[in-house]
């Protein structure tokens, strides 16, 4: 028998509130890119949208719908986007699959923002996917926008 | 399985009577502890749990009897196909075929359907032909429906489903002309549970066309009594592992004259008369839809389970489902933002319940529900046709089976008022 983590260590406040309230859920007019990802097992959708200027991203925008998880974790993804360097986004995305894989140093690196509060999820592994879902679409994002970093989600 | 191994006697008791807490003991699975909470398995129209006589028939037949069958001379190779046999023979009375050589072994109801749109499908549509299927139909009774048309030119038409889940059966008689070749539907929804009237549909089908009728019983053979040469209907494919079978093993039912009609659907051993260069003679039936070596166990296993669901009596397990549900939909209405889809008529339904919680994502609620040791479906459930008529993304669904209690319907209350606190 194995036991499931406490289900507070899921469903923190932060997440809930990014849920209810998602930052950058609307239309980007001036997008260079959209990804749509699609997770089809749950019907879980996101519409990834980046403007990105030179190796630059300078908005980044969402559409979609999906659990809690998939939902707050591309409104935190799109908070940290902009300014980044498309390297950097790549680099962000490689961090938060290391936190997702239970990574105890990542689950305390300031760079992943309020990604942080999504530490829990490692303990729920069927829930891990929801959570990779925006970050799916970055990766495939910044493909379309001419980065050649390592371009997968391990 | 021996007549005497069930906890209950059914000639001792009303159908009404069925003791779901008895018939647990035959259930070792549910007796166990999940994420500290002891488990309320409701999830029963994914798969069913298996009870101790099907266990005892698999483990039987490879401890004293696995042979391969149909071609041995050996003592195992008779008594493995004996038991094979015997097993084709019963579920077929089970559920009310004339013949048992008109029962095919399948994977399960996707490969019976499959079966019935690449042997018959490929063979008799022609450009032009149409195909009526509903929008409550499973991915598995959509999709080889539109390969096939892809490559005969046939066209698919939709019956539609009303607010509460039910076909628009007044409009069918319109839908149907000289061109309809096939009408196929489910008999029971697994997502809305609407217990479709059969019979009455293939009397209008019969009225108004030429078409033959192929039913997705999946979801209904487990929960009801079903009699195929009752319904009316030319075909009928079922699952296994719905009814306390093994996965991997189902069957399709089909008219003789209509499956000796039909080509062979796979080619291999088993299903031939006679080899030659120049081409082959098929088997009679069933077996000439049976190339390979089949699933022996399964088969036997499927055997034993049907044998079990007699013993309990499908109208006893029927009713006890109808109680459970009428039971749950008055004590889920309690949960502030429950809004169930499905018929109001629980005349209409069977134990299946799809719902939405307020705005929380059924992926969350499932993850909370089992959490509590609740363990509900979350997703499409392979119906994205019927997501897509209520502008759903997702529900949840608890589907109930013979062995569930009311205790389990509390769990159920209780992890939905675990869900409210969490998502407000």
């Amino acid at each position: 028998m194995t036991e499931q983590a406490p289900l507070n260590s899921l469903y923190q406040q932060l997440i809930l509130e990014h849920y209810r309230h998602p930052k950058n859920k609307s239309d980007l007019p001036d997008k260079t890119v959209e990804v749509r990802m699609h997770n089809p097992v749950c019907g879980d959708e996101i519409q990834l949208q980046l403007k990105v200027e030179g190796d630059e991203i300078k908005s980044a925008h969402f559409a979609g719908q999906g659990c809690s998880i998939s939902q707050a974790s591309v409104s935190m993804m799109t908070s940290l986007l902009v300014g980044r360097k498309l390297a950097d986004a790549d680099a962000l995305a490689a961090r938060f699959t290391e936190l997702m894989h239970g990574n105890a140093s990542a689950a305390s690196d300031k760079a992943l923002g309020d990604l942080r509060a999504l530490q829990g999820v490692a303990k729920f592994p069927v829930r891990i996917k929801c959570a990779l879902l925006g970050f799916d679409a970055l990766l495939e994002a910044l493909k379309q926008s001419g980065h050649s970093g390592h371009g997968k989600i391990p | 399985m021996s007549p005497g191994s069930l906890a209950v006697s059914p000639s001792k008791v009303a159908p009404s009577a069925l003791d779901a807490a008895v018939l647990r003991r035959d259930f070792p699975i549910l007796d166990q502890m999940v994420n500290g909470h002891s488990l309320a398995y409701l999830d029963n129209a994914a798969t069913t749990q298996k009870p101790l006589p099907v266990l005892a028939a698999l483990e039987s037949y490879y401890r004293h009897d696995n042979a391969n069958v149909h071609r041995g001379i050996h003592e195992l190779s008779r008594r493995a196909t004996v038991a094979y046999e015997e097993a084709r023979i019963r579920i077929a009375r089970f559920i009310g075929a004339p013949h048992a050589s008109e029962l095919i072994f399948t994977r399960g109801t996707t490969e019976g359907i499959n079966l019935m749109a690449w042997s018959w499908g490929l063979e008799f549509l022609k450009e032009g032909d149409e195909i009526i299927l509903t929008a409550m139909e499973h991915h598995s009774n959509v999709v080889p429906w539109q390969l096939v048309a892809r490559r005969t030119g046939a066209k698919l038409r939709w019956l539609e489903i009303d607010s509460e889940g039910r076909l628009a059966i007044d409009v069918l008689p319109k839908l149907l002309s000289k061109r309809t070749k096939l009408v196929t539907f489910t008999h029971v929804s697994n997502v809305l549970g609407t217990v479709n009237p059969v019979a009455d549909i293939v009397r209008t089908v019969k009225q108004g066309s030429d078409a033959i009728v192929l039913i997705d019983g999946a979801q209904a053979v487990p929960h009801l009594p079903v009699d195929v040469a009752a319904l009316g209907c030319d075909a009928y494919a079922f699952s296994g592992h719905k009814m306390c079978g093994p996965t991997g093993i189902g069957a399709l039912w089909a008219r003789k004259s209509l499956l000796e009609s039909m080509p062979p659907f796979h080619g291999g051993g088993e299903m031939i008369r006679v080899v030659e260069r120049e081409g082959s003679t098929w088997a009679d039936l069933p077996h000439k839809f049976e190339a390979g070596t089949p699933d022996i166990s399964g088969a036997i296993g499927l055997g034993a389970a049907v044998d079990y669901l007699t013993q309990v009596g499908m109208p006893a397990i029927a009713h006890h489902e109808k109680e459970l549900l009428a039971y749950a939909l008055g004590r889920l209405a309690e949960v502030k933002g429950f809004r169930p889809l499905g018929p109001s008529d629980l005349s209409q339904r069977s134990g299946v319940i799809s719902f939405t919680l307020g705005d929380a994502h059924p992926h969350d609620i499932s993850t909370i529900l089992d959490s509590e040791g609740v363990a509900v479906r979350a997703g499409h459930h392979c119906a994205q046709l019927i997501m897509r008529c209520y502008g759903l993304p997702a529900t949840t669904r608890a589907s109930f089976y013979f062995y569930n209690t009311t205790q389990d319907v509390d769990r159920l209350v209780a992890g939905l008022h675990v869900v409210r606190g969490i998502f407000g």
